[in-house]
């Protein structure tokens, strides 16, 4: 078959054509798939706000969803249940956005925690999903962020050990904890600006 | 020129990274670790054998004066399709990748193909072609993700295999990169010779 001539008709037709066509796929695949990609979001979302409330993944969990926003336009959304309340917060990390989710018992006790997005350096500040775990290093299980400063101990910022080399991460991390507990347990102009503070050191 | 002479030109003689020197920021900005450089070559390879056949096929519909927004049309959609399909059946891939798959479109190795070879061969010898060229890429991408990994963090593919506290940061980060594919572009030049 011979090549068709550059002549503005058939630029048009062809150009049109393969647009025409290329939205028809993206239609079909996006409808095709639309379906399980919300619920794989939605399961993991629920499976994390159970682990972070420390409820076993068999046990039912009745969970009221509720959103709101912070004089700097972070958007918490917080997933209230009778076992405590699941918050999430983000805070930009060093790679990008780091989303995180905390659950708080009814006291502001931190029951556990989960990273639901991240693109922190692989082997340096992607550790922060285990470091502040329960037992590791900068555990923040169990500590109550009215009385445990949520900063780095680098330059006395706050009680928690930072990640060996991802002090960025770790500030963001913990700013992320600390912005959720205000959200939640009140005091919300002190956490505003100790916030703004720690912005400031970047 | 038979298809498996194709293949091998591509892996080997027209390496994208060693040889060709094209697509350069994911091949930087990707190979932190050697698992992500292998998805990121694998998830290059799908959509450049697609490209390269669709293309291949529609060359002659496509008159020579829109043929680039025509390829890049294609090519789009079929990134775009990729995206949904790993969002949907491999999440867990997606969430490291995901940053890096929108970028596809742009990487140059899948319209410089579709330029050079797939325009002006048959739809089999493209597909060999993109075959060729996407294994090329991904093992490239891989071994700069693994020494990386190795000198970085001190483990390969998440195995340790020496302490931690020798590994050198650098390597993880941007430096790092520039650094490891120079050599890799030395010592693989000097093999070829």
């Amino acid at each position: 078959m011979k090549k068709l001539k550059s002549s503005l008709t058939n630029m048009v037709l062809v150009l049109t054509i393969i647009s025409i066509v290329a939205a028809c796929a993206l239609a079909a695949v996006n409808s095709a798939t639309k379906q399980q990609i919300e619920n794989i979001k939605a399961e993991n979302l629920a499976k994390s706000i159970k682990k972070v409330l420390k409820v076993s993944e068999s046990e039912p969990l009745e969970v009221t969803d509720s959103e709101v926003t912070d004089a700097e336009n972070n958007v918490f959304v917080l997933h209230t249940t009778d076992k405590g309340v699941a918050i999430e917060s983000t805070q930009n990390g060093f790679g990008g956005p780091l989303k995180v989710l905390v659950g708080f018992d009814s006291e502001g006790n931190i029951l556990g925690y989960s990273i639901l997005e991240t693109s922190e350096t692989p082997g340096l500040g992607i550790k922060a999903a285990e470091w502040f775990q329960e037992g590791s290093k900068g555990c923040i299980v169990g500590k109550n962020p009215a009385t445990t400063r949520m900063g780095v101990t680098k330059g006395g910022e706050g009680d928690i050990d930072a990640i060996t080399a991802s002090t960025i991460t770790s500030r963001a991390f913990l700013k992320a904890v600390q912005t959720a507990y205000d959200q939640t347990f009140g005091n919300n102009t002190d956490g505003t600006t100790s916030a703004s503070q720690k912005g400031g050191n970047k | 020129m038979n298809n498996l002479k194709v293949l091998f030109n591509g892996i080997v003689k027209e390496n994208p990274t060693f040889v060709l020197l094209l697509g350069m920021c994911p091949t930087l900005a990707t190979t932190t670790s050697a698992i992500n450089g292998m998805s990121m070559g694998l998830a290059t390879m799908f959509v450049l054998i697609l490209s390269n056949f669709l293309i291949s096929l529609i060359k002659n519909l496509v008159p020579d004066m829109v043929r680039i927004p025509c390829y890049i049309v294609v090519i789009a959609s079929l990134v775009t399709v990729l995206q949904m399909l790993m969002q949907a059946y491999v999440p867990d891939i997606y969430e490291t990748l995901g940053l890096f798959i929108p970028l596809i479109v742009v990487n140059c190795i899948i319209l410089g193909r579709a330029e050079a070879f797939a325009a002006k061969n048959n739809p089999v010898a493209s597909i060999f072609d993109g075959i060729g060229i996407g294994i090329g890429f991904t093992l490239a991408l891989t071994l700069l993700g693994a020494v990386r990994e190795f000198l970085g963090t001190g483990g390969v593919f998440g195995f340790t295999l020496q302490g931690e506290q020798y590994g050198m940061l650098m390597f993880v980060l941007a430096p790092g990169a520039f650094l490891t594919l120079g050599y890799l572009i030395a010592i693989v030049n000097k093999i070829k010779k």
